[in-house]
C-alpha cells in the first residue's frame, strides 16, 4: 500500500537527485549524493528489502560517499579552472539525447514487464531449508548463485590491485595515501576511541546475524572498516605498506577459501560451489567468516587510497 | 492505557517534529557557520530525542527500547563531534564560508 510518507519520500528523493545533478561545486554534488544514498536506503526499508537497505546506507551512501568526497577533494585544485570552461552545444546535446534515451529505455523496461512480474522468490523459499540458513537472500548469495558473491570479492581485489596501480615508482610497496597528521589527544582521537569499539560490536552483530535476519559480511566489513578507518585518520593506527606479506596473504586468502570449497564441492556434491546438504551452513558460515576479514582489508585499502609514502628503510 | 500511550506518543513525536523544523529554518537562514552548527544541535539532541522519547511506548519489548535509546546516543557522539571537528576547521580558516 502506498501512503503519503512513501509518496514524500519519493519526490524527495527525485529532488535531491534533479539537485544533485545541477550542483555546480563537485563537494555540494558529493553532498547531495551521499544524502540520496541514505535516502535510498529509507526507500528501500519501504519496500521491504531490509538487507539492499543496510548495502546500500553502508556502501552506496558511506563507504562511496567518503570515496568521492575525497576525489572532490583531491579535484578542487583544478577544479576553477574546468568550472569556468563550457562544453559546446552539439556535446551538450548528445548528453541531453544520451540521458534522455537510457531514462527512456529503462521506463520502457519496466512498462513492459509482465504482470505479476517472473520471480524466483518462491522456488527460492522451497529449498531455502536445504541451505540451513534463514535468512532468503543469505541463502541466495552464497548457496543459490554463489558464483555471483565469489565474482563480486574478486572484482573488489582487481579494483583494490587498479587503485595501486596508479601509485608512483619510488612509493611502490609503501604505505596508502598521505601520511596523516592528528592530534593524539584531539576530538578526532576522543571519537575514534570511544566509536570503535561500538562499531567493532556492531559490525561483527550485522556479520553473524545476517545468516538468519538482514546482514552479511558486506555490510559488517563496511562497518568494520569504516571504525579502522577513523582510526587512521585519528592518527591512532598506521595503514601498513601494501609490500607486506600478511597484508597480501589476508588479501587473497577469502577468494581462495571460497574457491577450495566450491572445489570440494565438484567431488562431494557434483558441481562447483554445490555444498553436500547436511553441511550446507557450517560451509556456508566458513565462506562469510574467511571473506569478512579480506572484505575489511579491501574495503579499507580502496578508502585509503594510493602508495603515496616512500618506503622507510 | 494505550490512548494515554498514543497521546504521549503524538505530543513528543509532534514537538521533536518542531524541532527539526526549527533547526532546519536556522540552518538555512543563520549567517554563518557557528550559528548554523547551533541550529542543527538543536534538531539532533532535541528534535531526535524527543522522536526517540515518543516511540518508546510504541516499542516491542524492553530490548527493542534500550535499542531505540542507544540509537540517539550514538548520533549525540557523532553530531557532537562532528560540530566540534566543523567548527575547529572554520576557526582555523579552512573550508567553504
Amino acid at each position: 500500500m502506498i501512503t503519503p510518507v512513501d509518496i514524500g519520500i519519493a519526490i524527495l528523493l527525485l529532488g535531491l537527485a534533479v539537485w544533485t545533478a545541477f550542483a555546480r561545486a563537485a563537494f555540494a554534488a558529493v553532498a547531495g549524493f551521499i544524502a540520496y544514498g541514505l535516502l535510498l536506503a529509507l526507500v528501500w526499508v519501504r519496500l521491504n528489502a531490509h538487507d539492499v537497505a543496510l548495502t546500500e546506507a553502508a556502501i552506496g551512501g558511506g563507504l562511496t560517499g567518503a570515496l568521492l568526497i575525497s576525489a572532490a577533494a583531491r579535484m578542487r585544485r583544478i577544479e576553477q579552472a574546468t568550472n569556468t570552461e563550457r562544453t559546446g552545444l552539439p556535446v551538450r546535446l548528445l548528453a541531453i539525447a544520451a540521458s534522455a534515451g537510457v531514462a527512456l529505455a529503462l521506463s520502457v523496461c519496466v512498462l513492459v514487464l509482465p504482470d505479476p512480474a517472473p520471480s524466483l522468490a518462491h522456488p527460492t523459499v522451497l529449498n531455502q531449508e536445504a541451505t540451513g540458513v534463514g535468512n532468503p537472500v543469505t541463502a541466495v548469495l552464497l548457496a543459490f548463485r554463489a558464483i555471483d558473491t565469489l565474482l563480486e570479492a574478486i572484482v573488489l581485489l582487481i579494483a583494490l590491485i587498479g587503485v595501486w596501480s596508479l601509485a608512483p615508482e619510488r612509493a611502490w610497496g609503501g604505505r596508502p595515501g598521505p601520511r596523516q597528521v592528528a592530534d593524539p589527544n584531539g576530538k578526532l582521537a576522543w571519537l575514534a576511541r570511544v566509536l570503535a569499539p561500538i562499531g567493532l560490536v556492531a559490525g561483527f552483530y550485522v556479520f553473524w546475524v545476517g545468516a538468519d535476519f538482514p546482514g552479511g559480511k558486506f555490510q559488517g566489513a563496511t562497518i568494520i572498516a569504516s571504525m579502522w578507518l577513523l582510526a587512521q585518520m585519528a592518527g591512532l593506527a598506521e595503514v601498513p605498506p601494501i609490500g607486506r606479506t600478511w597484508l597480501r596473504v589476508g588479501l587473497v586468502a577469502g577468494p581462495l577459501i571460497f574457491i577450495a570449497i566450491g572445489l570440494a564441492g565438484t567431488v562431494t556434491a557434483g558441481a562447483f560451489l554445490a555444498y553436500p546438504v547436511p553441511f550446507a551452513k557450517p560451509l556456508i558460515i566458513a565462506i562469510e567468516m574467511a571473506l569478512l576479514p579480506t572484505l575489511v582489508l579491501v574495503l579499507g585499502l580502496l578508502l585509503a587510497g594510493t602508495p603515496a609514502q616512500e618506503l622507510s628503510k | 492505557m494505550k490512548l494515554a500511550f498514543d497521546l504521549w506518543t503524538f505530543a513528543t513525536i509532534s514537538a521533536g517534529a518542531f524541532f527539526f523544523l526549527a533547526g532546519t529554518v536556522g540552518l538555512l537562514r543563520f549567517p554563518d557557520t557557528p550559528t548554523r552548527l547551533h541550529a542543527l544541535t538543536k534538531a539532533d539532541n532535541l528534535g531526535l530525542g524527543l522522536v526517540v522519547l515518543g516511540l518508546l511506548p510504541q516499542a516491542d519489548g524492553v530490548l527493542a527500547g534500550i535499542k531505540l535509546v542507544c540509537i540517539w546516543l550514538l548520533v549525540l557522539l557523532a553530531a557532537s563531534s562532528v560540530s566540534q571537528l566543523i567548527a575547529a576547521t572554520v576557526r582555523r580558516g579552512g573550508g567553504p564560508r
